[in-house]
């Protein structure tokens, strides 16, 4: 299935912006963490469609999966 | 510590000393305060009854980090209610380190003329003013450094706050020379309404701040700044991207208010983001990390440069890329700085203009997406044309003369970056804060979107009640004693940090308050200010939020379902 994958903040530092990612059936957001060599203590936020997510969340063909350093303002 | 009066009836001075009621108070703990005992509720904000009130906060002049902020407070033109709105900036060391933990300026010059007020060690001067009448923000802060020199703090009005249009406010010089605002609530207006066009202050000789215990102190604050430092919220991603960096969180989360409050997601939200602006600042020469005040290591801010490289504007934040951006659908990050630019020399409100300035796209006075409309429309405020005084009055001013109902407002203040129905938690802060939509007051976004002390599902009511209700004692507290809300992320989820707040209260004032004794200062600021506004002549009708958030919005499809029971629930305590 194919799922798209978009980092933000620090997270895109060498790596990228967004990009479509192959995956086995029933892949979880840790799956896409470890795909792209991401540490885990990294994310701190993973969206899934919009939706706040864990990392075993089970993905689907379609989803976008948004991942996120600690970020903060106001 | 003293305070200094200021009455601009018969331009005298006096100086107080500080009553007992008023020694653990600071910031907007004690601007609200003063003007709750000082100001009659029901007096016309313009008027000769209104009083504008400056204080430090608490810490103000000490070496704790990020404790330099300003509270200026008034009864409020924009919103009819009682209003404290802070800033960063050069003031409130000043103020500290003079002694002086307030100054009030009441009345109103008989005579046709503007002043400018000049504070220092043994009080107060009040001259009148005509070289700067009608001048921006930056040229009163250049004028005033060169006279008195590079130290001199500066509080000035623009030309908004000449004409006390109800979304003028008071600009603070910062340590570079760029402009901090006390931004919200039309509080320019209300120093116009005084005519005074700028305040200098020069701190030397000062007499200090107290200190009962230094060592004591020291230690809370080594444990303070450290804790600062070490979150990746305060230690990292805020100096490197700044408060910017919201606009793509809140677009992937469905929540960044896109066309007057329709959308959740904006489709230019990537070229307005904090990552683009942290890369244009830099390949541009800016400086993407900036302190408002000395002693702030969080250091949120920056300068932004245009394409040549020259300055073009600093202090650059997410509300404001927010407004100007995915709110009116502008998708270009130099023209949203230029309106940035603008607003800081004229002087006007970035969150309240923007709103202004959807209001204005719902009128069809400019089509959605015309960055260079706004360009002439601020130009039109600035030049104070007929439209200029419409629009520099705010949204509901703005939509009244032009027959348009979609205001995105609560008490006449623009609700700002975060969609209500989309981040329920802020939708609960809006409504039922004293100072009208303000997101500082009870910032739920934290919980609600960045996982930072918590972490309650936005698109779910369940919670948000509490949510907000705590975050809007514990602000009250943090804006009583000076320090910046960004504080708040490591004090959130750091215990240690949080006691040390105590203990420097403690070691600073000889007093021996506990956890309780901190937040009943913050639920006792804010029955203060829920009594002004109730004499004022607020209900709980107005803790409510305008009409168009029983549509849903996209692509959540997010409704707005807290009943109006439960936020009358939200102060009660
Ligand atoms: S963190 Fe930002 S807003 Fe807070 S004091 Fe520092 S520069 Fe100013």
């Amino acid at each position: 299935m194919q799922v798209d994958v978009k980092l933000f903040a620090s997270l895109r530092e060498g790596r990228f912006e967004s990009e479509k990612a192959e995956l086995e059936n029933q892949s979880r957001v840790i799956d896409v963490i470890k795909k792209y060599n991401i540490p885990l203590e990294e994310v701190h936020i993973c969206l899934v469609d919009g939706r706040d997510a864990d990392t075993e969340h089970v993905l689907q063909d379609g989803n976008t999966v948004s991942l996120f350093p600690p970020v903060g303002g106001a | 510590m003293k305070i200094y009066r200021v009455n601009m009836s018969n331009l005298s001075f006096t100086q107080e000393e500080v009553p007992e009621e008023w020694r653990l108070l600071g910031g907007r703990g004690l601007t609200s305060a003063i003007v709750a005992k000082e100001v009659d509720p029901t007096c016309n904000p313009l008027g000769s009854k209104n009083k504008l009130v400056f204080a430090p906060g608490l810490f103000a002049g000490t070496m704790v980090a990020n404790s330099g902020r300003l509270s200026v407070g008034a009864k409020s033109p924009l919103t009819g209610g009682i209003k404290e709105s802070n800033a960063g900036g050069t003031a409130a060391q000043r103020f500290a380190k003079l002694g002086v933990k307030a100054l009030i300026v009441e009345g109103i010059p008989e005579e046709d003329k503007w002043y400018c007020i000049h504070v220092h060690k043994d009080g107060v001067e009040i001259k009148e003013e005509t070289e700067l009448l009608g001048k921006g923000n930056y040229e009163v802060i250049h004028t005033m450094t060169a006279r008195y020199g590079e130290n001199t703090g500066v509080m000035t009005i623009g030309q908004a706050g000449e004409y006390k249009l109800s979304t003028a406010n008071i600009s603070v010089k910062d340590p570079k020379g760029h402009i901090r605002s006390a931004g919200r609530g039309g509080l320019g207006a209300v120093m116009g309404s005084k005519r005074i066009k700028f305040i200098t202050l020069d701190d030397n000789d000062g007499a200090g701040i107290e200190m009962k215990d230094k060592e004591k102190f020291k230690d809370a604050a080594r444990i303070f700044n450290k804790a600062l430092l070490e979150h990746p919220v305060s230690g990292d991603a805020l100096p490197k991207y700044g408060t910017n960096v919201l606009v793509n969180i809140l677009n992937e989360a469905g929540g960044l208010p896109t066309k007057n409050f329709r959308m959740g997601r904006f489709d230019g939200a990537e070229k307005i983001c904090g990552e683009k602006m942290y890369d244009t600042i830099v390949s541009r020469n800016g400086d993407p990390t900036h302190g408002c005040h000395v002693g702030c290591i969080i250091r949120c801010s920056q300068t932004y440069n245009d394409k040549d490289g020259k300055y073009l504007t600093a202090g650059f934040e997410y509300e404001t890329i927010w407004g100007f951006g995915a709110g009116c659908l502008v998708d270009d990050l130099d023209i949203i700085a230029r309106i940035d630019q603008m607003c800081d020399d004229i002087g006007l409100d970035t969150i309240d203009t923007a709103g202004t300035m959807m209001v204005a796209m719902e009128a069809g006075l400019l089509p959605w997406g015309d960055g260079e409309g706004i360009i002439k429309f601020v130009e039109e405020i600035k030049e104070g044309s007929h439209l200029g005084r419409i629009l520099g009055n705010g949204p509901n001013f703005t939509g009244k003369a032009f027959g348009v109902t979609r205001i995105p407002t609560v008490k006449g203040q623009t609700i700002p970056a975060y969609d209500p129905r989309a981040v329920k938690g802020i939708g609960v802060t809006y409504a039922t804060t004293t100072m009208g939509a303000d997101h500082t007051a009870g910032y739920a976004v934290a919980t609600n979107i960045l996982k930072v002390g918590g972490n309650i599902d936005p698109l779910n009511k369940e919670g948000q009640i509490e949510l907000s209700r705590n975050l809007q004692i514990a602000t009250a507290s943090i804006d009583s004693s000076g320090l910046c809300l960004f504080v708040a992320f490591a004090v959130l989820d750091s215990e240690p940090a949080s006691h040390a707040i105590i203990d420097m209260v403690n070691a600073q004032y000889g007093t021996n308050w506990s956890v309780e004794d901190w937040f009943d200062l913050g639920r006792s600021v804010l029955k203060t200010e829920i009594a002004f506004n109730k004499a004022a002549g607020f209900t709980s009708k107005d803790d409510r939020l305008p009409e168009f958030v029983a549509e849903s919005i996209p692509p959540h499809d997010a409704v707005w379902d807290i009943t109006n029971e439960e936020l009358d629930q939200v102060l009660q305590f």
